[in-house]
Order: structure tokens, then sequence, then C-alpha cells
């Protein structure tokens, strides 16, 4: 039988199952903490920092920090929005992310958090990276100019008997994401479909599916990022 | 001792440009040449993006007519999806991506000859700077200013429901359209609070029509003379030669209205049309390919769409057309003021296709996209508010554009407003040493009656203040002035 904690978030009185991430713990209480490498259902990472929080004064990342009795967590800072706004600046600066002609746009999880966090004009340089669009893979279209190397697609997109479809490439900053020749090659329409799903921004594409949904009609024109958790 | 007039930027067009004018020692002009002094690149970077953003990514070219780059593009990857050339789309795709084409004709056509040209017609081309704009009709002639900015928003909230958003929206995708037209947006616009729906637009496109003509009469030398020079015309017609202003073949008639291109299946446009590239401008000088760049260069647009089509399929528009070919006995008017005249029938046409496509029921079906066998090369042309429009792409095996060639409507009027720019230069500048503001509006004039997009034409964004320099013969500034 689960234990259930108290712990306070900016103040405000929570109760949680013991051991669930903070991330979920939050959700649960009406509380949104961003995320963008985070998926449900797949072992965190805690590899975009854009969850960062304070707890009992130190800093850690909400989707890999279970919660326990007693934590005091500051979530809605400015201090602590800052830092997520600044990840969300670096992340646009460091590919090429042209939101105008993207076919993610309006589903995007990084534009949704860039419209959320009111991200203007980047306190970094743009690096304008020179990237390529491999279009090799029959069914997906992998445009390296978005990627924002969360791993989402490494570690939620299987086959049936366990293998890896997607992996990492080259070191440092020009660290890319991969298909694997023969597996993607076979990857069924369910699995591609799941892929491009599941990546935040758009890195992965489906072939000839791009723009049906109208504008206005797209996840974020309906309902702005975090709004589902706050409305529990 | 000889001249160099240098006008730099122009304005009250779209983009950034400028105009030298050599006069001789005896100040006759010598030579006058439009510059385009911007340059964009689209046919570059669209390289090895998949062909399906092109629609998309290539209407950013423009904030003005954003949908003719959409479409075209659109129109261009129809054929690459098999699912053939303009005709081919289910019912309410094709009409949905027409209802958005006339509220664009429609809104751009507005923005052109109220915000832009009418300063110049209701103060005089020599008029006082100060009031001979925008903000001076407002003042001064607010009826016609409210009617501009409500003609305006008309088109652009057609272009919404179709596209998506006012501008740049993503409503057409390759073999079709993205979403219907819901009985709620349709009745906005048929049942629209006065003065916002149909029929008060088609009302006020007949009333813009008439104070042109109200103008012509009591101004016709202006009207008349100013920068007329005989030329080819080039457009799309239907089939059976009407106006079409989404799809058609390809015609062309010289100057005294012989047809020397008809009937032209534009997938073989490469065939007829060749783009002749000078030193001094980006903009590239399109001509017929048979007959050379020096006669084979033609007008497109509004005054060329009125010249080559046999009727207009809307019979408020085809009345004013009837009036239009009538001023000429029937032979092409190559009067560049008339582009004006010319514009405000296709306004009103557009206010016509609008109100006839809104009674459609084929709006509400939900059969939007059709695909057939893909091939690698497709065309698509039609004919945004300034003229012809070409796009044609290439793609390889993996979906991704190869190749990319765009032949903007403005650099079809390379040439065109070249010649306009020295009739007006010689008419206005010969002899003189003094520039006048007036002198250097009217060159503005000539251009502006063609309502370019010099930012479309070389694939800018840009504003277009004016300034002239006058040179001696060795090159010294003898004097500057700045609009």
């Amino acid at each position: 039988m689960s234990t259930l904690v108290n712990f306070k978030i900016d103040g405000v009185d929570c109760l949680a199952e013991a051991g669930i991430y903070l991330v979920e713990a939050a959700a649960e209480n009406g509380i949104y903490i961003p995320t963008l490498c985070n998926i449900q259902g797949v072992k965190p990472r805690g590899a975009c920092r854009i969850c960062t929080v304070m707890v009992n004064g130190r800093p850690m990342t909400a989707c890999t920090t279970p919660v326990t009795m007693g934590m005091e967590i500051q979530n809605d800072t400015p201090e602590i929005n800052d830092i997520r706004k600044a990840i969300i600046e670096v992340l646009f600066v460091e590919g090429n992310h042209f939101c105008p002609s993207c076919e993610k746009s309006g589903c995007c999880e990084l534009q949704a958090l860039a419209y959320r966090f009111r991200v203007m004009v980047p306190r970094f340089p743009f690096l304008f990276p020179r990237r390529e669009v491999d279009a090799s893979n029959p069914k997906i279209i992998k445009d390296h100019n978005r990627c924002i190397l969360c791993k989402r697609c490494i570690r939620a997109i299987k086959t049936e008997d366990g293998k890896n479809i997607f992996a990492y490439k080259k070191r440092g900053i020009e660290l890319e994401i991969i298909i694997d020749p023969e597996l993607g090659g076979k990857i069924t329409d369910e699995l591609a479909q799941k892929s491009v799903d599941i990546c935040p921004v758009g890195a992965l594409l489906p072939r000839e599916k791009a723009y049906q949904v109208p504008i206005g009609r797209r996840k974020y024109d309906i309902e702005p990022i975090g709004i589902e958790d706050e409305k529990k | 001792m000889g001249q160099k007039i240098t006008i730099e930027p122009v304005t009250r067009v779209e983009g950034h440009g400028k105009v030298t004018i050599h006069l001789d020692d005896k100040g006759n002009v010598k030579q006058t040449r439009l510059h385009i002094v911007e340059f964009r690149g689209f046919e570059r970077f669209v390289q090895g993006r998949p062909y399906w953003e092109a629609p998309v990514l290539v209407q950013r070219l423009c904030g003005i007519c954003p949908v003719s780059h959409h479409l075209a593009a659109a129109k261009a990857l129809d054929v690459i999806v098999g699912a053939g050339t303009g005709d081919g789309l289910t019912p309410t795709g094709e009409k949905m991506r027409r209802l958005m084409h006339y509220g664009q004709v429609f809104q751009s056509h507005a923005l052109h000859f109220f915000h832009l040209a009418s300063p110049d017609l209701l103060f005089g081309i020599d008029g006082d700077p100060l009031i001979r704009n925008v903000i001076g009709v407002a003042l001064k002639h607010k009826d016609l200013a409210v009617q501009g900015v409500m003609m305006r928003k008309f088109g652009q909230e057609i272009i919404k429901a179709t596209a998506g958003k006012k501008i740049h929206g993503t409503g057409a995708i390759p073999g079709g359209i993205n979403k219907n037209l819901s009985i709620e947006e349709r009745d906005s616009f048929l049942k629209g609070a006065d003065p916002m729906n149909a029929d008060k637009m088609v009302e006020w496109a007949q009333a813009a029509v008439d104070f042109f003509k109200g103008y012509h009469k009591a101004n016709k030398a202006l009207i008349d003379g100013f920068a007329t020079f005989p030329s080819s015309h080039l457009s799309l017609v239907r089939k059976d030669g009407a106006m079409d202003l989404y799809h058609g073949v390809l015609r062309a008639i010289d100057t005294n209205g012989k047809k020397i291109l008809d009937d032209v299946d534009y997938q073989d446009y490469l065939d007829y049309i060749d783009e002749e590239v000078r030193p001094w401008s980006y903009m590239k000088f399109p001509y017929l390919y048979n007959i050379g760049p020096e006669e084979g260069w033609y007008r497109v647009g509004p005054l060329a769409r009125c010249n080559t089509a046999d009727f207009i399929p809307s019979p408020l528009a085809q009345k004013e057309l009837e009036i239009f070919k009538a001023y000429t006995n029937g032979k092409p008017n190559n009067m560049s003021m008339h582009m004006h005249w010319a514009r405000l029938i296709e306004t009103l046409h557009s206010a016509e296709m609008m109100r006839e496509l809104l009674n459609d029921p084929d709006l509400q079906k939900d059969d939007l996209v059709v695909k057939g066998t893909k091939v690698k090369r497709g065309v698509g042309l039609i004919e945004a508010p300034r003229g012809t429009l070409f796009h044609h792409y290439e793609i390889n095996d993996q979906d991704q554009i190869e190749m990319a060639n765009l032949i903007v409507s403005t650099t079809n009027n390379n040439e065109p407003m070249n010649r306009a720019v020295n009739s007006v230069a010689v008419e206005y500048m010969t002899g003189q040493k003094e520039i006048t503001e007036g002198m250097m509006n009217a060159v503005e004039v000539a251009i502006r009656a063609y309502d370019p997009c010099l930012s479309c034409a070389t694939h800018a964004l840009g504003q277009m203040p004016l300034e002239i320099t006058l040179y001696d013969a060795n090159n010294n500034l003898i004097d500057k002035k700045r609009s």
C-alpha cells in the first residue's frame, strides 16, 4: 500500500505518493513544472535541466528526484524561471530553429516553452551551425537543424525485442542522432509515427504528411503548454 | 556637362530599389535604370528541404501577397504528387484555394490603390509631400481611406479562414487544402454586419472603379500620357480565353494585339521564356525566347491581364472590361496609369468571385486532398496581384528539393518598369539642372503604377525612402535630396 507524503511547492501544501518524481507529484497537485526531455513511462534522464527546482535550497532536476516527506520546493520563482528561460534560449541559438516554416510549429514543445517563458531575443549569440537534413529513411525525415539531443527517441523507440533504433553518433558539438540503417529501414508505420510524436521539436518528421492540421487546431493553439497540469 | 541622377530608395513600393538617370552635356536623358539592390536567395536555400515545406517556406518572400507564393508552390507540388495541373484537385480543394487567392488579390489591390497610389491621384504628382501620403488621404478623404482599410481587412479575413492565418498560413498542401470553410465562417462573410460582408465589398469595389473613371475623365492628359509606351503583354488565361487569376494557359499578345503565345501549357514554360542577367541589378530580365531579349520583353499584371483576356467571367467586372477595352478600340492598352484602372476592375472581379464562392456548398465538403503517381518535376503558375508568378521545383529520390526557379511578377515587369522610368525621366528631367520633389515623385509614380514588389523579385524586406543625387559629367555631386 502506497504511502502519502506531505511537501510544499512555493509554500503551498501538497500531498503525493512517496517516491514518485517531483514533476508528477507537482502535476497531481495542479502545479506545472516544465519538462522537455522527460516522457511519461520511460526512465527519466535529467538531460535538459528545464525542470530544475530548488529542493531544500539546492538545485535538483524534478524529473529525476523522488518526492519525500517534508520537502520544501521552490518552482515558480523569478530566479528559477530565468534559468529555465536561459536553457530555452541556449537550445534555440545552438540549432537552426526556423519556426515559420516548421511543420511542428504549434505542436512543438520547445516553441511552446519559449512562448510560456516569453523568450523574445536570446541573450546568447546564434551559432547558425551547418547541419544537414537526412532523408534516407523511408518513413522518417531527420532534420539535424532542429534536434535538441533530448534523447527521447533513443530511450523510447525500441524494436519488439528491445533493440534501439536510434542512437547517438560523434561527440561534443558534433553529437547527433542516427537511425540504425537496418532496423530503421524496417521500422513499422506505428513505430515511425511514435518516433515523430515523441520528438518534442521538428527534428523527426513523417514523410509527405506535413501541415495537415490547420493553424488554430494545433495542440498549443488550443491550450498553451502547462495549462493541462495547472487545471488539475 | 553630363549629369547622373540617383533616386534611392523608391517610396511606396514593396522592397528596396534605386533609380539612376544619366544626362548628357545638353541635359538630355542618356540612360535610365531601375536597380534592385537587395538579394534574398530563396531559390538556393530551399535546396535540400523536403518538398512539402516549399509552400510554407517560400511564401516568406513577401508579407503583402504571400498567398501567391504559397499557392504557386502548392500548384507545382500538386504536379509532383500526381494531383494534376490545377484542375485535378477535389472541388473543395480547388475552390478553397481560389477563395484564398481572390481574398488576397482583393486585399493587395486595395492596399495598393488606397494606401500607395491614391495619394498621387488625390493630391497630384507634385502635391505637398506632407499630405501626399496615406495619412493625408485619411485626413482629407476619410470615406475613401476607411473603405481602403476595410476592404483590406475583408480580404485578410478571407485568407485567415482559408489559410489559417492572415499572413503566412498553411492552408494549401500538396494535392489540396488542409481545411474546409465552416458554416460559421461562411456566414460571417455573407451576413456580416455592415460593412464587413461580401455584398458591401462588391459595392465598394464598383465605387472604386467609378471613382477612377471620374478621375480619368478629369485628368485625361496625365492618365493617358504618363509613361505610355508600346509593349507585349503576357498572362494566364482560362482555356476559353476568360480572365482566370488562379489557373490557365499562357497567352501573350504583341503591341497590336496579335497572339504571339497562346494555349501554352506552363509546364513547358522553359521552352518559351528565358531570363537575361544584367550586371547592374539583382533582378533578372525575362523575355520570350523565340523573339529574343531585345524585343521579347513583355508586361504582366492587371493591365496585361485585361489586354490578354477575352472576357471576365463575372458580370460587373465584365461590364467594366468592355468599357476598358472600348477606350482603346479593342487594341492593347499600353498606358501605364491605366494599370490602376485595370487593377480596380480586377478588384471588382475578385469581390464578385468571393461572393460566388462563399455561396458554393462545395466549400463545406470534406474531400480535401488527392494524390497520384509522384514525379520529380513540377511547375506552378498563378496570376499574383502584380502579375504572372512562376514556381518550378525539382526533387530527388529522397523527396528533397534539388532545384527551384522562381520568376516573380515584378521580375517579369523589370524591362517595362525601366522603360516607364525612362519615359518619365525624358519628359520631366530633360534640360533640368535642379531636382524638384515633383520630379522625383514622377519617377516613383511610374514605378508605383506597376505595384512592384522588389523584395519578392530578388527572392527582401525593406522600406523605400527615396534619395536622388545629381552628378556632373565628372561624377562630382552637385545636388542631393531625400524624400
